[in-house]
């Protein structure tokens, strides 16, 4: 039988609701384990949240809408997030910030075209003694420099090609 | 390149015994543990400095079967990071301060509301939990005493700093927009999921597991009468040795830029964002409730930085965090960011500057929450003390 996406997608959020319960203090750790696993939480995945919670889908595009970490537009694999809050600033994320657009191509916002990263402000990540500080998905770096954009970048793509190739084995 | 050392000083908490905290909580009386902490004069280290006891006491009166306790580890102020460390750390300190804080309170669940950005702290933290519930000091009949049952959940932020707010914070938890309630009702009454609620800062707790483990009258012997106690500062910027250090609160904020090796400034920003920016010919004033008070955040500037850029930096911070509720909040701080622009620029008269003071001032006032309310603090104290720095400026300087 042949399963398409959106029957993926609400047979993992039928999952979540088993794990979290259906009760509306549900809706945020289901949100982030959808946001987590897909990238985004498209329409289909918040109008099935809507009906397993009894609640209205606008009320949930609320909440996605409401957070910074959750999505309905597709996000790239790797979210790049550079922190602008002032001590960073201090300690030269502006030159950080234009070596990470040059090496991925890509402005603050924009995602790459081959969907692996999206490049994002965040505000104080709480390594301001060690700024500037930059998140790439749940990774904390620390203390960047220009030159080590690179290898933070190149980084991702190798455990990103790891991934896919542990994948195809699993077949 | 990820962080692994942190550069701080040696920390109290790394003295005192957790297990120490609870053993004493569970030989004492709910009204004992409640005296112990009112005799502390412990206040609130997330910033607002509320009483800890007068907190633990209205919800230990709250009617209600189900009560909570929630630990605010959303840590989104500008230049804060001692709660990461002390989480990193100190973690079992913070539980015993919330298992304390259940059993005066009359609380059977509590939830560690962490935020999103320390996510890679959460296994860490899972894994302190599970010890604890393996060793009987969390969940049913704690350390095998009757009727003292607790546990505790980590619920996760998702990038937004006005979930810091305890009713946004608690909005959140319940599924929704993390958008301020207003108060009344207060949350000790009125809280998650409408029942009795105590949301403490991660150092509160952590103090209040140190007084209940060595009294206090260990704790008081440092601090002032209005401020007692030792309290943990994030300090970075123009500084030789930026990190997490100990003092005592009273501390003057010259002996505290002696220490960290940043003596020359010529400001410091003390509370973050929300904070105050106290210039170098204030910093004989004491760190303290009484006087300029703070969550922790000490951020310095050096005789060369542009005091105009580090209002601008906050207040974009603050247009981007407000949660657009409110209109002076809303509207305000944009505002305020497009006045400092203008001054930037130097297209600003004396008299719009007047203008905008006044609107910051009027924002202080009827916003709806602590956000708004302290979102034009840092450019009233600059524009305030440093008005050389601001005035006349020619366009080439942006
Ligand atoms: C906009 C805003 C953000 C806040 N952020 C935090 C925070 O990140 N951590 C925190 O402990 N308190 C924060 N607070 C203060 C909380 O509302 C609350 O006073 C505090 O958690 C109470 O704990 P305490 O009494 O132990 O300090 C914030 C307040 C406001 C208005
Ligand atoms: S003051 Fe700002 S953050 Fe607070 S409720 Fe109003 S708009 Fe929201
Ligand atoms: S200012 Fe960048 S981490 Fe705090």
């Amino acid at each position: 039988m042949l399963v398409t996406e959106s029957d993926k997608i609400r047979e993992d959020i039928r999952k979540l609701t088993e794990t979290y319960g259906r009760d509306r203090s549900a809706l945020m750790p289901i949100l982030q384990e959808v946001q987590k696993k897909y990238c985004r939480i498209s329409d289909i995945a918040m109008q099935e949240i809507a009906d397993l919670l009894s609640i209205h889908p606008v009320e949930v595009y609320g909440v996605v809408s409401f957070y910074s970490f959750l999505d309905d537009k597709p996000k790239g694999r790797f979210i790049i997030r550079l922190c602008r809050t002032i001590s960073c600033t201090m300690q030269g994320k502006a030159r950080v910030a234009k070596q990470l657009e040059n090496d991925l191509g890509v402005l603050f916002g924009q995602t790459t075209a081959d969907g692996l990263f999206t490049l994002e402000w965040a505000n104080c990540l709480g390594m301001c003694d060690q700024g500037p500080a930059l998140l790439v998905n749940d990774q904390v770096f620390t203390q960047v420099t220009p030159d080590k954009v690179h290898d933070i970048i190149e980084g991702c793509r190798r455990s990103f090609a790891q991934h896919v190739s542990q994948k195809r084995e699993e077949h | 390149m990820i962080s692994s050392v942190d550069k701080t000083c040696p920390l109290t908490f790394a003295s005192v015994d957790p297990d120490a905290a609870l053993k004493a909580v569970v030989g004492k009386k709910r009204s004992e543990v409640l005296a112990e902490v009112a005799a502390s004069g412990l206040k609130g280290r997330g910033g607002a400095g509320f009483p800890t006891s007068v907190k633990w006491n209205l919800a230990a009166a709250a009617r209600g079967q189900e009560k909570f306790v929630i630990c605010n580890a959303d840590e989104g102020e500008p230049g804060t990071f001692k709660d990461r460390v002390i989480l990193s750390d100190y973690a079992d300190l913070v539980c015993a301060g919330m298992t304390a804080a259940a059993y005066a309170i009359g609380a059977t669940r509590g939830i560690i509301y962490l935020r999103g950005e320390y996510t890679y702290l959460r296994p860490h933290l899972e894994d302190v939990l599970a010890r604890r519930r393996g060793r009987s000091l969390l969940g049913p009949k704690i350390l095998g005493k009757d009727g003292f049952d607790f546990d505790i959940e980590i619920r996760m932020g998702a990038g937004a700093y006005v979930c810091g707010e305890e009713t946004a914070l608690i909005e959140s938890l319940e599924g929704n927009r993390g958008e301020p309630r207003n108060r009344p009702p207060f949350p000790v009454d009125t809280g998650f999921m409408s029942r009795p609620t105590a949301v403490n800062n991660v150092e509160t707790l952590a103090w209040a597991a140190c007084i209940l483990a060595n009294g206090a009258e260990w704790f008081k012997k440092h601090g002032t009468e209005k401020s007692t106690g030792l309290k943990l500062f994030s300090v970075s910027g123009d500084v030789e040795r930026p990190g997490v250090y100990e003092f005592p609160l009273g501390i003057t904020i010259a002996e505290l830029l002696r220490h960290v090796g940043g003596e020359n400034a010529k400001a410091a920003q003390i509370g973050g964002a929300s904070g105050h920016c106290v210039p170098a010919s204030q910093f004989e004033r004491t760190i303290a409730f009484e006087d300029v008070p703070t969550g922790g955040s000490v951020i310095v500037f050096g005789p060369d930085r542009d005091m105009l850029e580090v209002a601008e930096n906050f207040l974009e911070f603050f247009v981007e965090e407000s949660c657009g509720q409110c209109t002076p909040c809303r509207e305000g701080s944009r505002k305020l960011l497009e006045g400092v622009k203008m001054l930037r620029k130097g297209t600003c008269s004396m008299k719009y500057l007047r203008e905008l003071c006044g609107l910051g001032q009027t924002m202080q006032l009827a916003s709806k929450c602590g956000l708004g309310q302290s979102a034009p603090n840092a450019l009233l104290s600059i524009v305030e003390h440093f008005k050389d720095d601001i005035l006349g400026r020619t366009p080439q300087a942006v």
